[in-house]
């Protein structure tokens, strides 16, 4: 009797003290989405809009600037996540020997990068880009090049400054995440492989990777859906040129809803392929983790 | 044989690690070399310092009202964190100590919602707070991100290791739930408490794409805003830009290495 009014009373509170997230979380995460899906099903302009069944979807795969969009992101994807991840490793692998000299330097340097704002780091990249600029100064007195790159006037090497500045701007805090793992196996494992003569290539592939492989999956889902939103460096370096070369699928949704004539449907249906897309690659990325675990 | 491999093994680690320090300090430097130049010295590349900070400093402050701007952002970002922390430790707290099955999937729910992509839900974010009339209000900026699946994550996980004996103990006193929470957890936790702080300050201090949607008019405008309009004019006065640049990247640095081990605690200290 007297414990179930104390459980009661516990599962009052339980709600009392969730309810002010659950009440913000409905209206500003979950009505939104469920709004998303409607109105991605709606067509035209401003607040002026009527079912339209699979017009949006049909005008997606007719949409160059929008398949542009994906493609860009998709080239961010599959470049820049795994270059990331694999320098984050070799500095964490690198930076976990306790005998490096001038360790505590080393990792506040890399991870350095992490403080700046998004936006403040962007705009440092596009003045250091300029085409006669300090990166082109230096590349050709170091003879890396014979003539200045017009970094930001050409698509390619757009995309490349894009990807250079995301890459400066997070491996180290990849790097933290590895770090703190590697720091978490147990040492005599290491011990055991050092006398059974396995050389350390051989020590980083067979066990290191492996026990971190929860926190390089983690990463790389966290990476996917950071990428998949990448908005603010595009933004501020290229605005998404030149010729759309650098635009992305969340700059097309702002530039549809804001910068152009609203046409709010169809920025909703590009908005649920980000979801989609989200959902696929997380899903794929747990099944590659859990197939090679078998 | 093996030791001169070995040597040239370390050889290339330093070198390896001294060029990825080069290359992530080298533009903090270009920063802080920035401020000093002229616009046109900066755009060809100038790496000594010069002259032209106090005009820079001036010129940025002719044309921006800084002391409002620089209030907008350090209320955005305090008012934010003090919500976020005290909404969404709340609801940590709850979830990891007054268990239920039906909170449990409750809470399976709010962690799907964490892959939902801003960029999905800003549209119809919008659309809202047009009809709320709350555009270019701070409210509409806060709203949105007071409940946050993440710190209310990061609070259960921490939760597990706080001792229940001193909730049983509380209660035998005769405290009541919320006296619990905000006499024996709150200070008990001060270190989880501080590096979420952290977490949640730097978010809401480098927030971008959801002010520059609501926020309209400049005197409501914050500093990240400023930067990026500075920056995006057709011929950018970086001197100005720099000297921006510089204000709104302070303050997290100097968090940063106020507090460098409750900063990294923070970001991994989610995962473990």
């Amino acid at each position: 009797m007297a414990k179930s009014r104390i459980g009661r009373a516990e599962q009052r509170n339980g709600w009392l003290f969730i309810a002010p997230t659950l009440v913000l979380l409905g209206l500003f995460m979950v009505y939104p989405i469920v709004w998303s899906l409607w109105m991605s099903f709606q067509t035209g302009r401003g607040m002026n809009h009527s079912f339209g069944g699979f017009t949006n979807i049909i005008r997606l795969t007719q949409d160059p600037v929008f398949l542009r969009a994906l493609t860009n992101t998709g080239i961010f994807l599959v470049v820049q996540v795994p270059i990331m991840i694999v320098l984050a490793l070799l500095f964490a692998a690198a930076l976990n020997n306790p005998k490096l000299r001038f360790r505590g330097f080393f990792r506040t340097a890399i991870f350095l990068p992490c403080v700046t704002s998004l936006v403040a780091y962007s705009i440092l990249f596009k003045s250091m880009f300029a085409s006669d600029g300090v990166i082109n100064d230096l590349a050709i007195m170091l003879h890396l090049m014979d003539a200045p790159i017009s970094w930001l006037g050409d698509p390619f090497w757009a995309r490349t400054v894009i990807i250079l500045a995301i890459t400066w701007r997070w491996t180290g805090y990849n790097m933290i995440f590895y770090l703190a793992a590697i720091q978490n196996i147990d040492k005599s494992i290491y011990e055991a492989a050092r006398i059974d003569g396995v050389p350390a290539w051989a020590r980083f592939r067979y066990i290191t990777l492996p026990m971190l492989k929860p926190v390089i999956l983690f990463t790389t889902v966290i990476s996917t859906i950071g990428t998949l939103q990448l908005f603010d460096e595009v933004n501020n370096i290229t605005t998404g040129g030149p010729s759309d070369s650098t635009l992305t699928l969340s700059l097309y949704i702002y530039n549809l809803t804001f910068k152009f004539m609203p046409s709010l449907g169809y920025a909703a249906t590009v908005s649920y392929v980000i979801v989609i897309l989200v959902a696929v690659l997380s899903f794929l990325q747990f099944l590659v983790a859990k197939d090679r675990k078998a | 044989m093996s030791r001169v491999f070995a040597q040239a093994r370390s050889g290339l680690v330093y070198a390896g690690l001294s060029l990825a320090a080069f290359v992530s300090i080298f533009p903090f430097f270009w920063m802080l070399v920035g401020t000093t130049n002229t616009a046109p010295d900066i755009i060809k590349g100038k790496i000594t310092f010069g002259s032209a900070l106090f005009d820079n400093i001036t010129n940025l402050f002719a044309q921006v009202d800084m002391v409002q701007v620089f209030w907008n952002s350090t209320f955005l970002a305090i008012v934010g964190t003090v919500l976020t922390l005290a909404i969404s430790s709340l609801a940590g707290y709850a979830f990891e100590m007054f268990p239920s099955k039906t909170r449990e999937r409750v809470f399976a729910v709010l962690l799907l919602t964490l892959s939902i992509p801003f960029a999905a839900i800003m549209v119809p974010l919008f659309v809202m707070m047009a009809k709320l009339t709350l555009i270019n209000t701070f409210t509409a900026i806060l709203l949105p991100s007071i409940a946050s699946v993440f710190i209310i994550f990061y609070f259960r996980q921490a939760t597990k290791a706080f001792p229940h004996e001193l909730r049983d103990a509380a209660k035998i006193d005769g405290l009541k739930e919320w006296q619990i929470f905000l006499y024996i957890y709150l200070p008990v936790m001060r270190s989880t408490y501080a590096a979420a702080i952290i977490i949640v300050f730097m978010a809401n201090w480098n927030n971008y794409l959801w002010p520059l949607i609501v926020l309209q008019t400049n005197e409501n405008k914050t500093l990240t805003l400023v930067v990026s309009s500075l920056a995006s004019s057709y011929y950018p006065d970086y001197g100005v830009v720099m000297v921006a640049t510089v204000l709104a990247t302070l303050p997290t640095i100097i968090v940063f290495f106020l507090l460098q081990r409750r900063f990294v605690e923070g970001l991994t200290g989610s995962v473990k």
